[in-house]
């Protein structure tokens, strides 16, 4: 057997499921209010394209949610598998978080998607707005949950520590911890962007291809709207994160920006190679003073380095990169979204070609960009699982490293697997002429035959 | 009141009771896709249309259960699903192919709907193998011995027919003519097998761990265990019955074997409760042993006491919505 460190191992399997996992619910947690829209856009206006963007889009939020779903099935059992001590030591708090999100957040969604998704015709429209309603917010009230935990791991309050077990002092202090309010922010407007440049790309793809129907520039407008309001927005909710975590988890920040000796007026490095073992940045393009500024507000304010948290601190180069790579991204969501805002509101045009090349380009953006995001906060959160408090290797379950392996050599087999045909079969529905868009309110596969109802 | 006392035991009856529910539950669900192959094109529209609005809420059931265990009893949590690392894995696995099947296989390219009722099929026998070999590795006390391994072995293969059961009891309730007639078939094959297996199990069961035996077999508390088998045996006659006369199951009360099936799980699960209490590792761990602090309890007890209700209250409410025989599923 091959003799690859087995903690190695477990982290790599978790990075991969969670890596997965997230991809799903950034997309249903934004496209849920989004169909919530299109169904209230219905039925206030009476305009059917409203309703054929609604059951276009419910399909793949369907095929999204299931992934999402048994995906998260299995993250809710590798807590146990993969880092039993982490269940025993901090229990006491993060089994309540945990069990709050099943019991207000999953049952929601997962029964009320029923009636969303089969339900159109046995129950009122009232009724079918309020599940998509519940819905929506079940989505929601998940992150809720599960961002506290997670914030709670970044910035943890409100408990005391005996005998190595973690105690509660304090609910509020645990669920409202300092990093709290700005994660579900910062999360919430990254799926709302996320859903938004997905429903703006596909739209765009189809416009390109001629496949679309008459309602599809109408769907693009609105995706580019709210692309335009929450873009810039994420840069405000993204600094005050940012901040937040200067003020407790500075070893993160040093890595993000590569700061390796603490120093006043430091520069921002936008791009460069940090390299821990020579402990500097190589290729350096740097803007002077601009560090300090955004940190501090202050062009000569002080900013911890590396240096003051020996064996302490995350891997530079992957945390300094992601962070890069997110900020990257929001950059070009801002740009596209205020083209696009430019070209349908002050030029009063269609779209150009040039527009819906580049929404296309950017249809999974936002998944992009949420990864880096999570590398950036969650790597950048090593070596500790517990913020100064309690380590990841302490706390990892002793499994041989030939188990270990071949577990995630299966799980990434099948990975790739639903991956290539999501995608394969969101491209499927993408190319299907719009003609086709009306029959296709009858969902292929599930009734190639119309049954007569009986019974019912 | 002793809330160090009770709360422990109030979450051990819930985690029992939440995955009674995802065994009757999702073990319908299970079953219908372990059943896909033997049925014709047309009528695997049907079987799936009949879990369709539920299985997701369905699978639910034992993330509760899971999360239960891991709320109430972290110490415990850690260890279980350390010693059950591959068959967990395995049914991860297997619930991950049979979810994802469920949806692609409705949006797909018309020829690779053969592939998706495949991956459908194998996922949920996957699930429901593994599943078994989990309780069996349970009831075991987590036992690593060849003839714990043998054990377990028995019970895999159990809970698939008792699957398959369930599967064709909820197809009674959603079908009818042909694919009617087809699941009765499946109920009659199945139910001599799982009850052979299930005889089988609860004979083993002393044998394969001490614990139990001396619950089974002192005198004379051993004696309130008794209604649970002679009931069992008289619930199995009465499905029997149900199956070779056929005429109750079709004039209008096809719901009464599914309802008997469900009889049985809950005595089943009496008796496993029985067996296994105080204890939530068989002879290794008690429930207050294992259990988080009594502070982190009461929190969770609240919440769930104002939610729980909540969501049987809305299940029963979509389950009356989808009501009566399945049609073709559409989103409209």
């Amino acid at each position: 057997m091959p003799d690859i460190d087995p903690y190695i191992l477990a982290r790599a399997q978790f990075a991969a499921n969670i890596s997965f996992h997230i991809l799903f619910p950034s997309i249903t947690m934004g496209l849920a209010w989004i169909l919530l829209f299109f169904r209230l856009r219905f039925t206030t206006s009476g305009d059917k394209h409203w309703e054929h963007a609604y059951h276009f889009w419910v399909k793949i939020f369907a095929l999204s949610f299931a992934i999402g779903v048994v995906s998260g099935i299995t993250m809710s059992f590798q807590f146990g598998t993969n880092w039993p001590g982490f269940m025993e030591r901090t229990g006491n708090i993060s089994g309540p978080l945990l069990g709050y999100e099943v019991l207000t957040a999953f049952f929601l969604e997962a029964t009320f998607l029923g009636v969303m998704l089969f339900g159109k015709n046995r129950v009122s429209n009232k009724v079918h707005l309020l599940a998509c309603a519940l819905v929506a917010v079940g989505t929601s009230l998940s992150a809720f949950w599960i961002l506290s935990l997670n914030s709670w791991m970044q910035t943890p309050t409100g408990y005391t520590i005996e005998n190595g077990v973690f105690y509660v002092d304090s609910w509020t202090a645990v669920i409202f911890n300092p990093s709290f309010p700005y994660r579900l922010a910062h999360m919430m407007t990254a799926t709302m962007l996320t859903a938004a440049f997905l429903v703006m790309g596909v739209s765009a793809w189809r416009m390109k291809q001629k496949v679309d129907g008459p309602g599809t520039a109408k769907i693009f407008k609105a995706m580019a709207v709210m692309a335009m309001i929450f873009a810039p927005l994420q840069v405000v909710i993204g600094d005050l994160h940012g901040l937040n975590t200067l003020a407790h988890q500075p070893a993160k920040i040093a890595a993000i920006e590569g700061v390796w000796e603490t120093e006043r007026g430091v520069p921002f490095t936008v791009f460069g190679f940090p390299d821990e073992d020579t402990r500097t940045t190589r290729f350096a393009l740097e803007i002077p003073y601009a560090a300090s500024w955004i940190l501090t507000h202050d062009i000569n304010g002080e900013v911890r380095g590396l240096n003051e948290f020996e064996g302490e601190h995350p891997p530079v180069a992957i945390v300094f990169w992601s962070f890069r790579v997110m900020v990257g991204i929001g950059m070009l969501m801002i740009l596209v979204s205020w083209w696009a805002g430019w070209e349908l509101f002050k030029r009063k045009q269609k779209p150009s070609t040039w527009l819906l090349n580049a929404a296309s380009w950017m249809t999974f953006s936002g998944w992009v960009a949420v990864l880096a995001g999570w590398y950036v906060t969650e790597i950048g959160r090593q070596p500790w699982i517990v913020h100064g408090l309690l380590t990841s290797a302490e706390v990892v379950a002793d499994h041989s490293s030939g188990i270990m392996l071949s577990t995630f050599t299966g799980y990434m087999a099948l990975y790739v697997f639903i991956l290539v045909s999501y995608i394969a079969t969101l491209r499927y529905m993408a190319t299907k002429p719009a003609a086709s868009l009306l029959a296709m309110d009858q969902v292929p596969g599930q009734a190639t035959h119309q049954q007569p109802a009986k019974g019912a | 009141m002793d809330l160090d006392f009770w709360l422990p035991l109030f979450f051990a009856g819930a985690m029992g009771l939440a995955l009674l529910i995802y065994v009757v539950l999702d073990g319908y669900d299970l079953g219908i896709g372990i059943l896909l192959p033997f049925a014709e094109d047309s009528e695997k529209d049907i079987m799936i249309a009949a879990i369709g609005p539920f299985w997701d809420a369905n699978e639910t059931w034992i993330v509760l259960g899971i999360g239960i265990l891991l709320i109430a009893f972290p110490q415990a949590h850690g260890q279980i699903l350390t010693a059950m690392y591959i068959p967990v894995t395995l049914m991860l696995m297997g619930l991950i192919l049979r979810g994802i099947a469920f949806d692609f296989r409705a949006k797909a390219i018309a020829h690779r709907k053969d592939m998706w009722n495949a991956i459908f099929a194998i996922g949920s026998l996957i699930t429901a193998v593994s599943q078994g070999w989990m309780l069996g590795t349970y009831i075991t006390g987590l036992g690593q011995s060849g003839i714990s391994y043998l054990f377990s072995v028995l019970i895999a293969v159990t809970l698939p027919a008792l699957y398959i059961l369930l599967g064709s009891a909820w197809l009674l309730i959603k079908t009818e003519d042909e694919l009617f007639d087809k699941a009765l078939g499946w109920a009659k094959k199945s139910i001599l097998p799982m009850g052979a297996a299930l005889l089988l199990v609860s004979l083993a069961t002393p044998l394969i761990s001490e614990t139990i035996a001396d619950k089974w077999f002192s005198f004379p508390e051993g004696l309130r265990l008794l209604p649970i088998p002679l009931l069992s045996m008289a619930t199995f006659a009465g499905l029997l019955w149900l199956l070779s006369d056929q005429k109750t199951l079709r004039s209008g009360r096809e719901w009464l074997l599914y309802a008997g099936l469900i009889l049985l799980c809950v005595l089943a699960a009496l008796g496993l409760a029985y067996s296994i209490l105080p204890d939530i590792i068989i002879g290794q761990m008690t429930i207050w042993e294992s259990a988080s602090s009594t502070k982190s309890l009461l929190f969770t007890f609240w919440g769930t006491a104002i939610v729980l209700p909540a969501i049987i209250a809305y299940t029963f409410f979509v389950y009356r919505i989808f009501s009566g025989k399945a049609t073709a599923l559409t989103y409209e």
